[in-house]
């Protein structure tokens, strides 16, 4: 047991779990009260004292699936001395289908297990030492089975709350059978390879390291999840710095009041309070071609942002720029307003390639006003400004009369200031320049910003 | 302590006290009671993290202190404070003994006000701290917090070190608007805690409710699975769809269908936004 812990605990450190040692001597300690037989206690056990973070479960349940399946595949020996599985062998796809639907409408877990054992033996064509990953057997036993008509299709004469209920009805039982299809494929796959290898090869990046640069649609719908509780806190940081200053001046009216009751010795000093002002913030983003899956995320953070803030303004640009603020008033569907974004917003003024300094003008001209001594101000872009002229001191103009001014750069720091960038300009001007390419640098960037 | 020799006999018994346990939670709390540790629970608002701490004050006989947390939470309010008012009463009302039999009197514990971490710690019965949304406080607060959970004693400088008379079960209860620190959850057994499945939301309208007809529960479940997977502002919590059922039961509804939905929606949910979007949905 100690060493498949050990084993274990590795593997959830390269998908990107932080398993401290402390974490897991406790979860060793915790395996003595929990009946190791079964595997659902043993998996809640070892969760709730290795996994401290909601975004952690999902790879830490994948590298669990793969290192104590192992056990059982050893125990017994998949394919005999179980009757379902070696008589039905013979039976046809349809028979097999028929059956599997039974049992997952019935949510029988047991008679799913085991036929999805004999789906994946007689479909799967699972070859021992043949180095293909899971998803590709998986896929093979999928198609043979026919799973997206397995299932009844929404009735078309039912209600609309009906239609929608069986769709998730539908949905999750084509994930039900999915995920014992899997099982069954990985137990093959570790019998076969080993733990190790295939947590290896099922292993997932790490959200927080996606770079957001190159990011697939799936991953930026992951994302889309991820993002809500990161600028929540960026909210708040940002609120509670003004909150936790210290306390204003003596108000030395308040104190000899109060001194009253304590016989008018000052026990207990009042002080003024300070105005709380509530953030400011105005974001300005660059949404063009060069980085627009960067664009995307850099609007799923202005998005979060207007529902957190009332008192937040977003700027696109190009090479023009435009205020987008009520294209994400709280409440609009994220992607209707990045649709509209996209289609309606006026960022381009001349051939729509990035101009920053063209930018800076215009935004100087057009909305001064939304710079203010109290404004902190997020700039998003990667400072590339197609050799035209970068216009520093329109940008000093805007930093100098914002209270904090931060900028985000997509790009890896070490390519700044090489061809058309020209970071190196902008960068003094600013309060902080960040390289912001993937979830734990944004993380990183909130951490500082309330220090700051 | 009543003992729970089993999870699934911590299960039944948090049933009877009203509260619906999956598997997970019940192997966490299980946990939690054989190894002494605190329980972090975190999740959406209103999936019954506050009533989990309830209940296992319930099962265990124990009584329950609640700390809710807030920002700007300090010492003086979550530990304790002394007495300033009544101190000086006393140095005022002083005739005799000199200054040092004061100065010994005022810092006795008849001047102390405690406040619930003190409470909980001194308690000689054991009991439940529940230390409500403690993503609010700050970071300092949080340090505290820390000291108290890893050592469970206290030093007031004036009166020592005081040690708890008993191990109280911990439960802190996070919303995630701030990422705690790690010293923090390294001490604590993590419980993720998210909406229910129709099925276990099935029964746990049956069990809050009892005259709720079963196929009227079955029916709101799988109505507000359906109504979350939209993406809503703010998606029904458990507490909402128990009010729900509340409302149509006494509407003398049987059967969820678009139209009461759509009329009672409000109930459900608590943003325009979302009330409009999903009755879109309905009429379509």
């Amino acid at each position: 047991m100690i060493d498949i812990m050990t084993r274990f605990t590795s593997e959830l450190r390269s998908a990107g779990v932080p398993v401290s040692t402390v974490e897991t001597i406790d979860a060793a300690q915790a395996l003595g009260f929990v009946d190791l037989s079964e595997r659902e206690r043993l998996r809640s056990t070892l969760q709730a004292t290795m996994v401290k973070h909601a975004e952690h479960i999902e790879p830490f349940n994948r590298a669990f699936d793969v290192f104590f399946s192992l056990q059982a595949a050893v125990a017994e020996p998949p394919f005999e001395d179980d009757d379902v599985s070696s008589s039905s062998i013979d039976l046809s796809v349809d028979a097999i289908r028929d059956l599997l639907r039974d049992a997952v409408i019935a949510a029988d877990v047991d008679r799913i297990r085991s036929l999805s054992r004999a789906a994946v033996f007689a479909f799967g064509g699972v070859e021992a030492g043949r180095p293909v990953g899971g998803v590709y057997y998986l896929y093979r036993v999928m198609r043979r089975l026919a799973v997206d008509s397995m299932f009844d299709d929404v009735d078309s004469a039912a209600t609309p709350l009906e239609q929608a209920e069986q769709s998730r009805v539908r949905r999750r039982r084509i994930e039900l059978l999915r995920e014992y299809i899997e099982e069954e494929i990985r137990r093959l796959l570790v019998a076969d390879r080993g733990a190790e290898a295939v947590a290896a090869t099922i292993r997932k990046q790490a959200i927080e390291d996606i770079d957001l640069g190159h990011a697939t649609r799936s991953d930026l719908i992951r994302l889309q999840h991820t993002i809500r509780p990161l600028t929540r806190r960026l909210a708040a940081r940002l609120a509670q710095r003004r909150r936790a200053q210290e306390p204003g001046r003596l108000d030395v009216r308040r104190t000899v009041r109060k001194s009253m009751s304590a016989g008018g010795i000052p026990i207990d000093p009042s002080f003024k309070k300070r105005r709380v002002s509530k953030p400011d913030v105005v974001m300005l983003c660059d949404v063009s071609g060069s980085v627009s899956t960067f664009a995307f995320f850099t609007m799923q953070l202005m998005y979060a942002m207007r529902s957190q803030f009332s008192r937040v303004r977003v700027f696109a640009f190009i090479d023009g720029v435009d205020e987008i603020s009520d294209y994400f008033a709280p409440g609009v569907d994220f992607n209707e307003a990045a649709g509209r974004v996209m289609r309606e917003a006026d960022v381009v003024a001349v051939d729509g390639h990035s101009d920053y300094g063209r930018v800076f003008t215009h935004f100087e001209e057009l909305y001064a006003d939304a710079i203010t001594p109290r404004t902190t101000l997020i700039i998003t872009g990667d400072g590339r400004s197609n050799y035209r002229p970068a216009e520093e001191a329109k940008l000093a103009a805007i930093t100098d009369r914002a209270r904090t001014t931060w900028w985000l750069n997509p790009e890896m720091a070490r390519f700044w200031d090489t061809g058309d960038s020209v970071m190196a300009r902008y960068r003094d001007l600013c309060d902080g320049v960040f390289e912001v390419r993937t979830l734990r640098q944004l993380e990183a960037f909130v951490e500082k910003a309330s220090l700051g | 302590m009543t003992d729970f020799s089993s999870p699934e006999a911590l299960s039944v018994a948090l049933l009877n006290a009203g509260y619906l346990p999956d598997d997970h939670i019940a192997q966490v709390a299980f946990l939690a009671m054989r190894l002494d540790k605190p329980i972090l629970a975190e999740g959406p608002a209103g999936v019954g993290k506050t009533e989990l701490a309830k209940a296992l004050a319930t099962i265990t006989g124990r009584q329950l202190i609640r700390l809710q947390c807030y920002e700007g939470l300090d010492e003086s309010k979550a530990l304790y404070e002394w007495d300033y008012r009544k101190q000086l009463l006393r140095i005022q009302a002083e005739d005799e003994g000199g200054w040092n039999a004061i100065a010994d009197d005022i810092f006795s514990e008849d001047f102390l006000l405690e406040r619930p971490l003190l409470t909980a710690i001194r308690a000689r019965e054991p009991l439940v701290l529940l230390i409500d949304e403690v993503d609010r406080v700050e970071i300092e607060t949080e340090a505290l917090l820390l000291e108290i959970l890893s050592e469970f004693q206290v030093t007031i400088p004036e009166l020592g070190t005081i040690g708890a008379a008993s191990q109280p079960l911990v439960v802190l209860t996070s919303n995630n608007t701030r990422e705690l620190s790690d010293a923090l959850k390294r001490r604590c057994l993590f419980l993720h805690i998210d909406y229910p499945t129709p099925e276990r939301e099935r029964d746990i309208l049956l069990s809050q409710i009892p005259e709720l007809p079963e196929s009227l529960a079955g029916g709101i479940a799988s109505a507000v699975a359906t109504i979350r997977e939209s993406a809503l502002r703010k998606p029904p919590s458990v507490a909402e769809s128990i009010d729900w059922a509340r409302t149509l039961l006494v509407l003398g509804v049987d059967q969820v269908d678009e139209r009461i939905t759509a009329e009672t929606l409000s109930v459900l949910l608590k943003y325009q936004t979302d009330i409009d979007k999903v009755a879109a949905s309905l009429a379509t």
